[in-house]
C-alpha cells in the first residue's frame, strides 16, 4: 500500500536500494579487529620482512655464510669488502650467517610448533572428549613428562639419533605439545557440554565427528594464540640447546649458536654479539606482540 | 493404528555419591504413525529424562531400563554406535535453546548437510541441495544467504528454523521437541506451533511435545500424558483430559493457567513445591499437594488404571471431579 502520501513507496524503493548488511563470519571479524590493533599489524609486517630477508638475502650477498676471507678475520663492519655486520673470528661474514641463522630458528620454530599443535590439539581433545578413565589417564602421562626436565630427553635423543636439525625440530615439538595438550582438553570440557554437541550426538554423529567437526573448530582461538606464543619459546629453547652444542652443528648456524659465541667477546667485537641478538630480538618481540593480538582478536567476549 | 514407538515398563535412575535417585519410574506408553503427544509435568517430573533416555543421551550417571521399541529395535541398552544410526534418521529431537543448540564456528548449510552426508550417504552437491530445500519448507526467508550465514546472524525464530530443518532433514519417524518454544518470543511461539503441525502432517512424524506451557498443548496435540514425581498420573486425549481431568494435579495445572476468554481472576496455583526425588512422599507422590486427599492416598500408591474411556489415570479418588472440592 503506497498510502496517500506515496511516502511508504519511497521509503520501501529506498529501502531496497540500501545494501543489506553483508555478514561477517568469525574469521573476517577477528582479522578485521586484528589489523585494528597497531602493535599487531606493525609485527605481522616486521615478522614478513625478516622472513623475506632471510630467505631472499643471501642471494644478493658477496659472501656465502660458509665462505672464509682469509683477508678479514674478526674485523668490524667493512662495507668496501661487502662484510656489512663484520666477521668473525673465522673470517665468515656475519650478514650472511645471521641471516642463514635467521632461516634455522624459523625453520625450527615453524616445524616444531606445528608438530606441538597437531600432537597437543588430538589428544587434548580425546581426553577431554571421552574423560572417565582414559582422560585421567592420558593426564597423568601429561604430568609425567612434565615433571621430567626435558634438557635430559633432548640429550637421549642426540645420543640415540646423532645430531640432525630434523631431529631436534621433532624433539623440540614432542616437549612442547604438553602445555597445548592441557589446554585443548580444559576447553574440550567446557564445550562438550555444550547443547551443540548434544544436538550433534541426538543428530547421529559419533563421538570423533563431533570432536573433529564440532569441537576442535571452535578451538581454533585458543589454539593460534597459544601457537604464536609457543614460537618465540621454542626459538629460545633452540638457542639454548644449540648454546650448550645440542642443537646445530657447523658450518650451519642459527642465531642462539651466533649469540653464544659472540656473548663472550661482546665487549671487544659489539658487532658480533649485536646482529643475530637484533634479530632474534625483534622476532620475539613480534611473535609476542601478535600472539597479544590474537589473543584479542579472537576473543569472543571482546565482542 | 501403527505403532512407532512403544515404550514398556521403562525407568531411569541415576547414581549420585551414596544413593540412587529414579528420575523415571514404569513408564508406559505408544506413539503412533503421525500423532501429537504432549509430556506435560512441573520442572523435575521426568518428562525430559524419560526421552533423554530413549535418545540414549543421558548423563553419565545415568541408566535406564526397559524397552522403548522403535518397529523391531529396543532403543535402550543398544551400544551408542548402533544407536547413532537410528538418532536423526527415524527419531530426531529438539533441544529448547535454539541459541546454544548450534555450533558458532560453522555455516548454517555445513551443519545441516552434515546430517544428509551420514545418514543418507549423499554427496556434498546434493546434500546442499537438500539443505536448501528443507530450509525453504520450513519457512526460512532467504533459504540461499541463509544457508551461507553464521548462526550468530541469525535471530532467535530464524534460528529455532534452522533447528527444526535439521531435525527434519531425514524425514525422521519421530520428532521429540524438548520446551521447543520456550526461549522464543510469543509471536514467534505461534509461527513455530503452525510450523510444527503443517510440518508433521506433510511429513508423516509422530511429534512428542515436551512442554509445561498448555496453550501449547491445547493447539497441538492430540493425546496427552502428565507426568509427576517420575511417573505418569493421567493419560487421555487432549480434550478429555482439559475438559474433564481426573486427577487433581491435571485440575491443578489447568487452574494454574490464565485463561483469555474468562474474567481475570486470581490464578489458583498448586500449593507446595514439587517433590524432591530422593524423597518421595509415602503412597501417591501427589498426596501432600492434593485437596482430594483420603486416608488410603497416604499409604498406599495408586496404581495407573484404565478408566471407561480408554484413558488412564493414577488416583484413588473416583469419578469427575468437582471444581468445589479444590477451594
Amino acid at each position: 500500500m503506497a498510502g496517500i502520501t506515496g511516502k511508504d513507496a519511497v521509503l520501501s524503493a529506498y529501502a531496497a536500494a540500501l545494501e543489506a548488511p553483508k555478514g561477517r563470519s568469525l574469521t573476517q571479524d577477528a582479522l578485521r579487529r586484528l589489523v585494528a590493533n597497531k602493535a599487531a599489524l606493525v609485527s605481522v609486517f616486521v615478522l614478513v620482512a625478516i622472513v623475506l630477508i632471510a630467505y631472499v638475502g643471501p642471494y644478493f650477498l658477496p659472501w656465502a655464510y660458509d665462505k672464509i676471507d682469509w683477508s678479514s678475520i674478526r674485523k668490524p663492519p667493512n662495507f668496501d669488502k661487502g662484510h656489512y655486520f663484520g666477521t668473525d673470528q673465522n673470517g665468515r661474514d656475519l650478514l650472511a650467517r645471521t641471516l642463514q641463522g635467521t632461516q634455522m630458528s624459523l625453520l625450527v620454530a615453524g616445524v616444531a610448533t606445528a608438530v606441538s599443535v597437531i600432537i597437543g590439539v588430538v589428544y587434548g581433545a580425546i581426553a577431554g572428549y571421552f574423560g572417565g578413565r582414559l582422560d585421567a589417564v592420558m593426564m597423568r602421562f601429561v604430568d609425567i613428562m612434565y615433571a621430567l626436565p626435558y634438557i635430559l630427553f633432548v640429550i637421549i635423543l642426540v645420543v640415540i639419533f646423532g645430531r640432525s636439525p630434523v631431529l631436534l625440530f621433532v624433539g623440540i615439538g614432542c616437549l612442547e605439545w604438553l602445555t597445548m595438550a592441557r589446554i585443548v582438553r580444559g576447553q574440550t570440557l567446557s564445550l562438550k557440554q555444550r547443547e551443540f554437541v548434544e544436538a550433534a550426538r541426538a543428530g547421529g554423529a559419533g563421538p570423533f565427528t563431533i570432536i573433529f567437526r564440532h569441537i576442535l573448530p571452535n578451538l581454533t582461538g585458543p589454539v593460534v594464540i597459544y601457537a604464536t606464543l609457543t614460537i618465540p619459546e621454542i626459538i629460545i629453547t633452540e638457542s639454548f640447546l644449540s648454546y650448550l652444542g645440542l642443537g646445530v652443528q657447523e658450518p650451519q648456524t642459527s642465531l642462539g649458536t651466533l649469540i653464544s659465541f659472540g656473548a663472550p667477546v661482546a665487549e671487544a667485537m659489539p658487532w658480533m654479539l649485536i646482529a643475530p641478538a637484533v634479530f632474534l630480538v625483534a622476532m620475539l618481540l613480534c611473535f609476542s606482540y601478535l600472539g597479544d593480538g590474537l589473543r584479542d582478536a579472537l576473543d569472543p567476549k571482546d565482542r | 493404528m501403527e505403532k512407532v514407538l512403544s515404550v514398556h515398563d521403562m525407568s531411569v535412575t541415576f547414581s549420585l555419591h551414596q544413593s540412587e535417585v529414579r528420575a523415571v519410574s514404569e513408564l508406559d506408553f505408544a506413539l503412533a504413525r503421525g500423532e501429537t503427544l504432549a509430556v506435560v509435568g512441573e520442572s523435575g517430573s521426568g518428562k525430559s529424562q524419560a526421552f533423554l533416555a530413549i535418545m540414549g543421551l543421558l548423563a553419565r550417571n545415568g541408566h535406564a531400563s526397559g524397552r522403548a521399541m522403535l518397529g523391531d529395535v529396543n532403543l535402550i541398552g543398544m551400544a551408542p554406535d548402533a544407536l547413532d544410526a537410528y538418532r536423526g534418521r527415524d527419531i530426531a529431537m529438539i533441544f529448547q535453546d535454539p541459541m546454544t543448540s548450534l555450533n558458532p564456528s560453522l555455516k548454517v548449510r555445513t551443519q545441516l548437510a552434515e546430517v544428509l552426508v551420514r545418514h543418507q550417504k549423499m554427496d556434498q552437491a546434493r546434500a546442499h541441495k537438500g539443505v536448501i530445500d528443507m530450509l525453504e519448507r520450513v519457512g526460512m526467508p532467504e533459504p540461499v544467504k541463509r544457508a551461507n550465514a553464521y548462526p550468530h546472524e541469525l535471530s532467535g525464530g530464524m534460528r529455532q528454523r534452522v533447528m527444526i530443518a535439521m531435525a527434519l532433514l531425514c524425514r525422521p519417524k519421530i520428532l521429540i521437541a524438548d520446551e521447543p518454544t520456550t526461549a522464543l518470543d510469543v509471536t514467534v511461539q505461534a509461527q513455530m506451533l503452525d510450523l510444527f503441525k503443517s510440518l508433521t502432517q506433510d511429513f508423516g512424524t509422530a511429534l512428542v511435545l515436551i512442554t509445561h506451557d498448555l496453550g501449547v498443548v491445547a493447539g497441538l496435540a492430540d493425546r496427552m500424558m502428565v507426568m509427576y514425581g517420575g511417573r505418569a498420573v493421567e493419560k487421555g486425549t487432549t480434550d478429555e483430559l482439559f475438559y474433564d481431568p481426573r486427577h487433581p494435579y491435571t485440575l491443578g495445572l489447568l487452574h494454574s493457567t490464565p485463561h483469555v476468554a474468562k474474567r481475570a481472576r486470581r490464578l489458583d496455583p498448586i500449593q507446595g513445591l514439587p517433590p524432591s526425588l530422593e524423597h518421595l512422599p509415602s503412597g501417591c507422590a501427589f498426596h501432600p499437594r492434593c485437596a482430594f486427599r483420603f486416608d488410603t492416598c497416604f499409604a498406599k500408591r495408586p496404581p495407573l488404571a484404565a478408566l471407561e474411556t480408554g484413558r488412564e489415570k493414577a488416583c484413588w479418588v473416583d469419578g469427575p471431579l468437582q471444581r468445589q472440592a479444590v477451594a
